[in-house]
């Protein structure tokens, strides 16, 4: 019969050994926040400016500066206009490949001449924001032609965001980085636990007691899930003092702080336990673990991925948990949220009774 | 009654004979040593009768018990130091004994075990920090939580400097002298010989000698006498570095 004062007396020791490894410690809490701290510095508030455009206007006419004024006036774009004496590609090099506009000296007198004139955009092919720079000139220059003939646009145009609130990077970046800090922290540690004590023999040792292996099991499963909330703590705190991630804190990410953990516990343990060395429970651990990390939408949206890789990332477990963070914490979608933690429950489910089943106190 | 009963033991794996049809028992009380050479069949054999393996044939009985189907039960009444004991790294000998208790729901009072393996000055050492003396020490402490019957220690001693050896003899004796049995494994000729009642020598998972210490140099000895005109080696090094001697059972200071 399961008892409640054995799985706590073992959650006890294992507390000991966890808060007294330095190294546990540090992946499990401090890494993560630093990893916030990192890409939070790195990317908010990256994309709210606007974008920096260097200009050279050799117009003599006056269309030249009436254009770089619509241009700055959309404030899509910041313009910042170099002398005629400088080349614009030697400048643009000289900032590491940023965007260019070039207007050329007749470009006020074949506009009033009826003669075709090109306004030529440089950018750097890996710069994706050179897109926008050109589809804004584009549409600038529509904006003249239809000015020079006295025509009037018949298509309007009006913006209006699909989500009621704008998102940041930041936003997305916290459920992510709980949902990493989830994955990581038992799997690395289930797998060597149970190849290592395994291979010392010291769940035989633990047989000889009247701790059952359900027993210890869940006692790993109570410490990482108390890991995750701390952990969940701990990145909002960060996200919201910090970068002002837009997050909302509610009971719904709750089954997620258990789930998740109890999921990763149990296939830390299935791997370190069908493995037949430390070593190699280190290994299947590590091909299970990085694709995951990288592939779930951890760092960075799948959306901005292959579509290839978009469906590999539904196969993945951790998606599930990270989607379902998102749809709880930022979008408010819980309906979708509903689904995530439908598959987190049959997954987790599946898994647990397969690592309690191959795992052994005892051998034949 | 006896506290083991063995049987026609065999436990083959593919086509090793680990343990090959062997008998014996061990009586209530007595310190019983099973010795042999490494790859005898000694902790295969202790492992089933710890019911940690499952025999291939034979009959095993150990506190009237089958080990094996009756494990979960056997274990709350047995004390065991397996071989290559470990604790958690970063546990103190106080809270391993303190978790052994809470395991066997047990109501010892944690610093009267520590002070009966003589582990007080290292009680909060984290066991990471400990000498391997004082490692196998906490094993035998959490051996005694549950006030076990019968106890199996498998090679307790090896590795372990000499001072060290002698006060664990000092605490298996004064464990017999409580009335508990004990059944020791060892490839420590002398430790079998000061300690045990009766020692039985496998070889190739087979017993080959049976009987007390005394009955067996008296059948297998040469008949020569030698006369101790000094103490060995060993004792010599015990008084040196001024180490607890064990003599006749009690513990005391080297002078």
């Amino acid at each position: 019969m399961t008892s409640i004062k054995r799985i706590l007396a073992d959650l006890s020791v294992f507390r000991h050994e966890y808060l007294r490894n330095r190294t546990g410690f540090f992946f499990a809490l401090v890494f993560p926040v630093i990893l916030i701290v990192i890409f939070g510095a790195i990317f908010s508030g990256g994309s709210s400016g606007p974008i920096t455009v260097y200009a050279q206007n050799r117009d003599t006419g006056q269309f030249g500066t009436n254009f770089l004024h619509v241009m700055n006036s959309t404030n899509v774009t910041q313009i910042i206009v170099i002398p005629n004496n400088e080349s614009l590609t030697d400048y643009l090099q000289s900032k590491s490949g940023g965007i260019g506009l070039y207007i050329p000296a007749n470009f006020s007198s074949d506009i009033l001449s009826g003669s075709k004139v090109n306004i030529t955009v440089f950018s750097n092919p890996t710069d994706t924001s050179g897109i926008g720079v050109f589809e804004l000139v584009t549409g600038v220059a529509n904006y003249f032609n239809l000015e020079r003939v006295g025509a009037t646009p018949v298509i309007g145009l009006q913006s209006q965001s699909v989500v009621s609130k704008s998102y940041t990077y930041i936003d997305y970046l916290v459920p992510g980085l709980i949902g990493f800090s989830i994955l990581t922290s038992p799997m690395f540690s289930m797998v060597n636990i149970s190849s290592e004590y395994k291979k010392s023999k010291f769940f035989k040792q633990l047989s000889l007691t009247p701790l059952t292996k359900g027993e210890w099991l869940t006692s790993k499963v109570i410490w990482y899930v108390l890991l995750s909330i701390i952990s969940f703590f701990l990145m909002t705190f960060f996200g919201r003092v910090l970068f002002q991630a837009q997050i909302t804190i509610n009971a719904a990410v709750v089954p997620f702080l258990v789930i998740g953990p109890l999921f990763f516990v149990s296939l830390g343990m299935l791997v370190g336990t069908v493995t037949k060395s430390v070593e190699s429970a280190g290994v299947v651990g590590n091909i299970i673990t990085f694709p995951m990390m990288f592939l779930s939408g951890t760092f960075f949206p799948i959306s901005e991925m292959p579509t290839y890789l978009q469906e590999f990332a539904h196969v993945l477990p951790l998606f599930y948990l990270i989607e379902g963070l998102n749809n709880v914490m930022v979008y408010g979608n819980y309906s979708q949220a509903l689904v995530d933690i439908a598959v987190l429950i049959v997954l987790s489910a599946v898994v647990f009774v397969l690592a309690v089943r191959f795992f052994k106190w005892r051998e034949d | 009654m006896s506290a083991i009963e063995v049987t026609s033991l065999k436990k083959h794996y593919g086509q090793l004979k680990a343990v090959d049809d062997i008998s014996f028992s061990v009586q209530n009380g007595d310190i019983f040593s099973l010795l042999g050479p490494n790859g005898a069949g000694k902790t295969t054999t202790v492992e089933i009768l710890e019911g940690l393996r499952e025999r291939d044939t034979g009959d095993v009985k150990v506190l009237g018990m089958d080990p094996w189907k009756e494990g979960y039960t056997l274990h709350r009444r047995i004390g065991v130091i397996p071989q290559g004991f470990r604790f958690f790294d970063k546990s103190t000998p106080i809270e391993a004994v303190k978790y052994y208790a809470e395991l066997f729901e047990a109501k010892v009072d944690p610093d009267t075990i520590i002070k009966e393996v003589t582990l007080e000055d290292s009680k909060n050492t984290i066991f990471e920090n400990l000498s391997g003396g004082q490692k196998q020490k906490v094993g035998l402490a959490l051996a005694l939580v549950n006030s076990p019957e019968l106890l199996f220690l498998d090679e307790p001693t090896t590795g372990l400097d000499p001072q060290a050896r002698r006060t664990m003899w000092a605490v298996i004796r004064s464990l017999k002298r409580e009335g508990r049995s004990i059944l020791l494994t060892t490839h420590y000729l002398e430790e079998a010989q000061i300690l045990a009642d009766k020692v039985a020598i496998m070889n190739k998972g087979k017993i080959i000698a049976a009987g007390s210490p005394q009955e067996l140099i008296d059948r297998y000895g040469s008949g020569k006498r030698q006369v101790m005109v000094s103490d060995t080696l060993e004792d010599v090094f015990v008084k040196l570095v001024g180490a607890p001697i064990e003599d006749e059972g009690e513990i005391v200071k080297a002078s």
